[in-house]
């Protein structure tokens, strides 16, 4: 929803998909330095990296395609 | 005890790192951020209580869901898909998606074009003043002792899972709620839910990836769900010829008439807490295409509910029961499953956002249940029965006022919970009360001109009453279920289904014997409000991928496929 130049509800998602996105990608990439002694299930699959890449990602398509300073 | 996860502890189920920390702050400040953002952008009552009118199908679609996905529906059940199986997805599938697409095609119009601001507002119109506060009345106490049960019940989920304090989860989530929704009014609860979408998905999706893989792919985790449980467990309809034949102890009778008919269409169709977001749409195409987006995603919502419930069965190490025996055994509920996934797959980070998909899964139903309250109490109740003639102004601060007051009684609700635990029993048979009757007056007020007011007040109470009897007749004689249930052996959810189809018939009958020895309204006046006295805007124009008949297609086909493929 946008109108008379307000911030869309997309880029607030984006805005939340890519700030997590960054912490989840960050925690897994500290992982990959500093493997923890107690390790999840499928460790080795590297969710956190993965998954929280593919969140940074869509947050800053959506960030970018959303920007109010666009509008 | 080691279930394969890295963060269990002895007192709570899950240890958050600080990440995970940060990652549930950051919910909460961008909440709040959106409703002071939207603060100056709900001043009339029409951007109040229906967030100016003006949200496309894709937001009043998502937020129609968003405000049903609540925490507990996501962690209830895939207890219940660990506990009955597959039979659970039928509350997603038959059970949602035919009455989702039938208010989209048949009922939106009549919702739309008579610019009802509520459901009890439709009743005024189409019946007069008795039904319409017979039915807010209803509502307004019943949403909001709901919303303090719900309340309870997640202090309750994160007390277990985070070793939360129970006030301290209470307080903080439903003042945000109540801030947000203050603040915005219609439009912030929707732009959140909408964001609480997402981020259940993001938070939830991660959980059944990695369990079919672990699992081996879905036919691996069949026949250890077969070892582990029962081969029934994995069958949608195929058990359902006897009540004997399936865990859940249900006839497909039930679930076909019962909850695909009556719960279903009732609770999708007249509940003001989904179709509240609904009327938000900015013209009546968006309104009839908001459900059937609705119905698209919640198709796919077993994927992130019902199958962590069925992985759960096939990889966990351990043995889930119920809460009492869980209690006295120190072993884990049925409940727990859930957060027992999330825990076994999810490091730093991934748990963060999973236990924010929980909590933003309670704050969107919490907010569904305040916004609604607060609307029917100030059109429904204040403005019909106390001060008929105030400014727009008025009304507006009442809603704001009264969503505060639907939040301090939710709060007070699960204070009262948390002393008399049967509550909750009684106030969720109660909210079931109501409903089936409230779908047989409101279909035959929309479908059959006939219908008069005197049938549509005595038809709605006579369900209503006829609902709370059954009920008490098979609490206070238990034998009694074989002739509400029509079997002996049939188990809670199978007397829930048959009764709403009894108090929904007996609704019915008595509105259509009561319209008939009473005079009807002239068709002038049910311009707008009643199939045949209506005309609903032609879509011949508009190009077939526009057209919200053309998606419901679509939408059935691919229902139909899976019923068809997990037969």
């Amino acid at each position: 929803m946008r109108s008379d130049g307000s911030i869309s509800i997309w880029f607030f998602i984006g805005v939340s998909l890519l700030v997590n996105g960054v912490l989840i990608f960050g925690a897994g990439l500290y992982q990959l330095s500093h493997p923890p002694a107690v390790k999840v299930v499928l460790y080795d699959y590297h969710a956190n990296v993965w998954w929280g890449g593919v969140l940074l990602i869509i947050g800053l398509l959506y960030c970018l395609r959303y920007n109010p300073k666009r509008a | 005890m080691n279930l394969g996860m890295a963060t269990i502890t002895g007192d709570r189920l899950v240890h958050l790192a600080p990440v995970d920390l940060v990652i549930v702050v950051f919910y909460f400040v961008l909440v709040l951020a959106i409703g002071f953002y939207l603060k100056g952008r709900s001043n009339t009552g029409e951007d109040f209580f229906l967030a100016g009118r003006e949200m496309t199908a894709w937001i009043a679609g998502l937020s129609f869901l968003s405000a049903n996905l609540g925490a507990l529906e996501l962690m209830g059940w895939a207890a219940a898909s660990y506990q009955y199986g597959i039979l659970a997805a039928h509350w997603y599938w038959i059970g949602a998606i035919p009455a989702m697409l039938f208010l989209g095609l048949v009922m939106m119009p009549f919702y739309y074009i008579s610019k009802t601001h509520s459901v009890p507002g439709y009743l005024k119109l189409r019946f007069g003043e008795s039904s319409s506060v017979l039915s807010a009345v209803c509502f307004a106490f019943m949403t909001v002792l709901m919303s303090g049960i719900n309340m309870y019940a997640m202090a309750l989920v994160m007390k277990v899972v985070l070793g939360w304090d129970i006030n301290f989860s209470i307080w903080v989530s439903s003042l945000t709620v109540a801030i947000y929704v203050t603040l915005g009014g219609l439009r912030s609860a929707i732009f959140n839910e909408v964001l609480q979408f997402i981020l259940i998905w993001a938070g939830a999706l991660v959980i059944p990836v990695m369990g079919l893989i672990e699992a081996g792919g879905w036919k691996a985790l069949q026949l250890k769900v077969a070892q582990n449980a029962s081969v029934e467990y994995t069958h949608l309809w195929s058990t359902l010829g006897s009540f004997k034949d399936n865990p859940m102890g249900i006839h497909w009778t039930g679930i076909v008439f019962g909850l695909g008919f009556v719960i279903s269409f009732a609770y999708w169709t007249t509940d003001f807490l989904v179709v509240q977001r609904v009327l938000a749409a900015k013209d009546l195409r968006a309104a009839k295409m908001a459900p059937i987006i609705g119905a698209a995603f919640k198709m796919f919502v077993p994927f992130i509910v019902i199958l962590p419930g069925l992985l759960g069965l096939a990889v966990l190490p351990v043995k889930l029961t119920g809460e009492a025996v869980a209690v006295a055994t120190g072993g884990h509920s049925y409940n727990e499953v859930l957060p027992l996934m999330l825990a076994r797959y999810c490091g730093p980070g991934l748990l963060g956002l999973g236990i924010t998909a929980l909590i933003a899964g309670f704050m969107s139903g919490m907010a569904g249940n305040v916004s609604a309250f607060s609307t029917v109490w100030t059109y429904d109740i204040y403005k019909a029965l106390i001060k008929k003639k105030a400014t727009d102004a008025h009304y507006v601060l009442m809603g704001r006022w009264s969503t505060i007051l639907g939040v301090l009684i939710s709060i007070g609700t699960a204070y009262l919970v948390m002393s008399f635990l049967s509550i909750m029993d009684y106030v969720q048979a109660l909210f079931s009360f109501f409903v089936a009757p409230l779908f047989g007056t409101v279909i035959l007020g929309m479908l059959w001109k006939r219908a008069t007011a005197a049938g549509g007040f005595w038809g709605l109470l006579a369900g209503t009453v006829s609902s709370v009897g059954m009920w008490a007749w098979v609490k206070f004689d238990p034998t009694a279920l074989r002739y509400v249930a029509l079997s002996a052996n049939a188990k809670d959810m199978a007397e829930n289904m048959y009764r709403a189809l009894w108090s929904w018939i007996i609704c019915v009958v008595v509105t259509v014997v009561v319209s008939m020895a009473t005079k009807p309204k002239p068709d002038s006046e049910l311009v707008g409000l009643v199939y045949g006295a209506t005309e609903i805007p032609s879509e011949a124009e508009v190009p077939l991928y526009h057209k919200p008949v053309f998606w419901a297609v679509v939408v059935t086909i691919v229902f139909i496929a899976l019923n068809i493929i997990f037969w």
